[in-house]
């Protein structure tokens, strides 16, 4: 059977309902584990104090910001390419759970740098891609909504979604070329000599775990709501045809 | 000699299948009636034929390029001359000579008067005029004799004639008799099946 | 498609309006700049560049709910969507009318506007170079979003929405060739940035624009 399968929305009904409760249940089990672990049982930072932990919130939300979009991007070009009205109602189902990520990590910042910085913001190149990011959002959110025809929605927020990802890039280096910024460099990556301590890594890691799944239950239950949605449509227009 | 073949076409409208297995064959010199109630899907399928959405499935042969289109909207500007508009036109179909269209649909009087000065009739006839400027092989019309008064019916009909005896082809969507010789199609037949809408069926 | 562009203009020139009212929009948001600054010249001076190019990309945004909306309602744009010219030479055709009325009205009277807000001497020469290069940018990247909202209603508000961000590289390099210009220092680089936006957004974006158009017509 091939993967395609799945965007059958039936398909689709029966395996994210087998899904749902086993990814939510690790999500609060992660983001318990991880927030208390890191809240309580670490240590404070030798410089920046308890401000740190802010960190358990801030880089997962961050981290989703950005990868809720390149999965809407990847969404919206199987829906261009493959017709799977699915893959479209999910890039649509991510679009309110990645702006609720971005409004976090821009909140987080916001809380993070007024002790470090001494003010609430900054234009530092990062906060500024971020404040774009929560436009662009708003833009393909309120583009969905404004367009009754579902497939019509589907095409044209998929064409804005595409354009708006190259935008969304040029305008990170347009951004990093007006301003050297401020803000700390990554605290993840493979090259273990520059990740942050040990101590902040592993409840940080669970934290991510538990974002990562909070998002995956969130858009896979919203993308249930949305199939409901368009079948109620669906049996409407057929109702009203006789 | 076959101047266009459909088979197996279905169309949808609002995202929701409304015909499909749509299939016949319009010979040269022909002309095809739709018929159907409201709702049946008449514009969809004319709109699909002139390549305005694409078709869920099926072939159209030959494609757009040989369909010219004439809908509800006639694509006037009211600023405009009844010449300048056409003059527009036959340079976008890469005509010369407009003479032909005004003659065809009695507009050479009004060729100076600005669109927005002419009668619902009048602006009718010169949107049906652009029809002769796109030397396409087959004329599609939907419901093109609103507002038309029996005369300009006339005018009409005569023009989609001189077309089918130059060997071209016409589909026309109409409740009206235009007193053509012309085969009926009643599109009724063609609605589409529950199943081939994937959210009609099969989801809880 | 040279007909498309005299037919737009010829519309424009009757309709009045199409050339002056983003021009006078740009007058008037510059005339305001000052009250809301203070009348200090050096203060106004040293944001002169970004006021204007600010100031020129806002009047930019006014008209182009009407690039493609009078064209659909009118069924204008289901004709010459099954006309033999290609859909994108149609987008590209709009966006340079649009330009011709807007962009470039703003870019000549930009140095006028310019001497309102004591922009220093040197930096007249490049902020007309950068208008020149950028706005028909703008009037490219409105296009794709006129043609996204073209079957909505209302789609004034929502069109500002999704266009405004899209209009963030260019501001960027447009206004830093202004700035870099009016304070005498080397403007190669963001310039040839800005032209490396413009050109860009020119060749690809007419392809989403027409792609989107296609689906409002169906």
């Amino acid at each position: 059977m091939s993967l395609w399968e799945y965007a059958n929305p039936a398909r689709f009904m029966v395996l994210s309902a087998r899904i749902v409760p086993v990814s939510g249940g690790l999500a609060a089990l992660c983001l318990v584990v991880g927030l208390v672990w890191g809240f309580f049982l670490t240590p404070d930072d030798y410089r920046q104090g308890s401000t740190v932990k802010i960190i358990y919130l801030h880089v997962p939300a961050a981290m989703l910001a950005i990868n809720a979009w390149v999965m809407m991007l990847v969404a919206s070009l199987i829906w261009l390419i493959r017709r799977h009205h699915v893959s479209a109602l999910a890039a649509r189902a991510a679009g309110p759970v990645g702006i609720v990520m971005t409004l976090i990590a821009l909140v987080t910042g916001a809380f993070w740098g007024q002790p470090m910085w001494g003010t609430w913001w900054a234009w530092d190149p990062r906060l500024t891609s971020f404040l774009i990011l929560f436009l662009f959002y708003l833009g393909y959110i309120a583009l969905w909504a404004a367009i009754e025809d579902p497939d019509t929605a589907a095409d044209l927020t998929s064409i804005l979604c595409l354009v708006g990802s190259v935008f969304a890039v040029l305008s990170r280096y347009a951004v990093n070329f007006w301003n050297q910024g401020l803000h700390q460099g990554a605290s993840l990556s493979l090259d273990k000599e520059k990740n942050v301590a040990d101590v902040f890594y592993f409840p940080l890691l669970v934290c991510i775990a538990g974002f990562v799944l909070l998002f995956v239950t969130l858009v896979l239950v919203r993308t249930q709501t949305e199939i409901r949605a368009r079948r109620l449509h669906a049996l409407n227009l057929r109702a009203r045809m006789g | 000699m076959t101047r266009l073949r459909v088979r197996d076409l279905a169309c949808a409208r609002g995202g929701v299948p409304v015909l499909s297995d749509v299939a016949f064959t319009l010979g040269q010199g022909r002309a095809l009636i739709l018929r159907g109630p409201n709702g049946s899907g008449k514009t969809t399928l004319l709109r699909t034929l002139a390549g305005l959405q694409p078709a869920l499935r099926g072939t159209i042969d030959p494609g757009p390029e040989a369909v010219a289109y004439a809908g509800h909207a006639d694509g006037l500007k009211g600023g405009l001359s009844v010449a300048a508009n056409l003059t527009f036109w036959a340079g976008i179909f890469g005509t010369r000579d407009i003479a032909p269209a005004l003659e065809a649909f009695d507009l050479t009087d009004l060729r100076e008067r600005a669109a927005q000065n002419l009668s619902a009739g009048q602006k009718r006839r010169l949107g049906l005029a652009r029809m002769v400027l796109t030397q396409r092989p087959v004329w599609i019309f939907d419901e093109p004799t609103v507002s038309l008064d029996t005369a300009s019916v006339g005018l009409f009909a005569r023009a989609v004639e001189s077309h089918l005896a130059q060997g071209g082809a016409a589909i026309v969507a109409t409740h009206i008799d235009l007193g053509l010789t012309a085969d009926v199609l009643d599109i009724a037949q063609f609605r589409a099946r529950a199943m081939d809408d994937p959210f009609a069926t099969g989801v809880a | 498609m040279i007909r498309l562009v005299a037919r737009d203009l010829m519309l424009a020139v009757r309709a009045g309006g199409g050339f002056g009212l983003g021009v006078a929009f740009f007058l008037i948001v510059v005339t305001l700049v000052p009250f809301a600054m203070g009348p200090d010249t050096t203060r106004l001076s040293v944001i002169a560049p970004g006021v204007l190019w600010l100031g020129a990309l806002l009047a930019c945004l006014l008209s182009l709910d009407r690039m493609f909306a009078l064209d659909f309602e009118d069924g204008t744009l289901d004709l010459l969507a099954t006309a033999p010219i290609p859909l994108e030479g149609v987008v590209a055709a709009k966006a340079l009318a649009h330009w011709l009325t807007t962009g470039l009205p703003l870019t000549l009277v930009a140095p006028m506007l310019a001497v309102l807000l004591n922009l220093p001497a040197q930096g007249f020469t490049w902020l007309v170079v950068s208008l020149a290069l950028g706005t028909p940018a703008l009037s490219m990247i409105g296009a794709f979003g006129a043609a996204l909202t073209v079957g909505l209603k209302r789609g004034g508000l929502l069109l500002s929405l999704l266009v405004l961000p899209l209009y963030v590289p260019t501001l960027i390099f447009g206004a830093e060739v202004a700035r870099r210009g009016a304070e005498g220092m080397m403007v190669s680089t963001p310039l040839a940035l800005l032209a490396g936006v413009s050109g860009s957004v020119l060749a690809l974006l007419p392809f989403a624009a027409a792609g989107a158009l296609r689906v409002n017509l169906r």
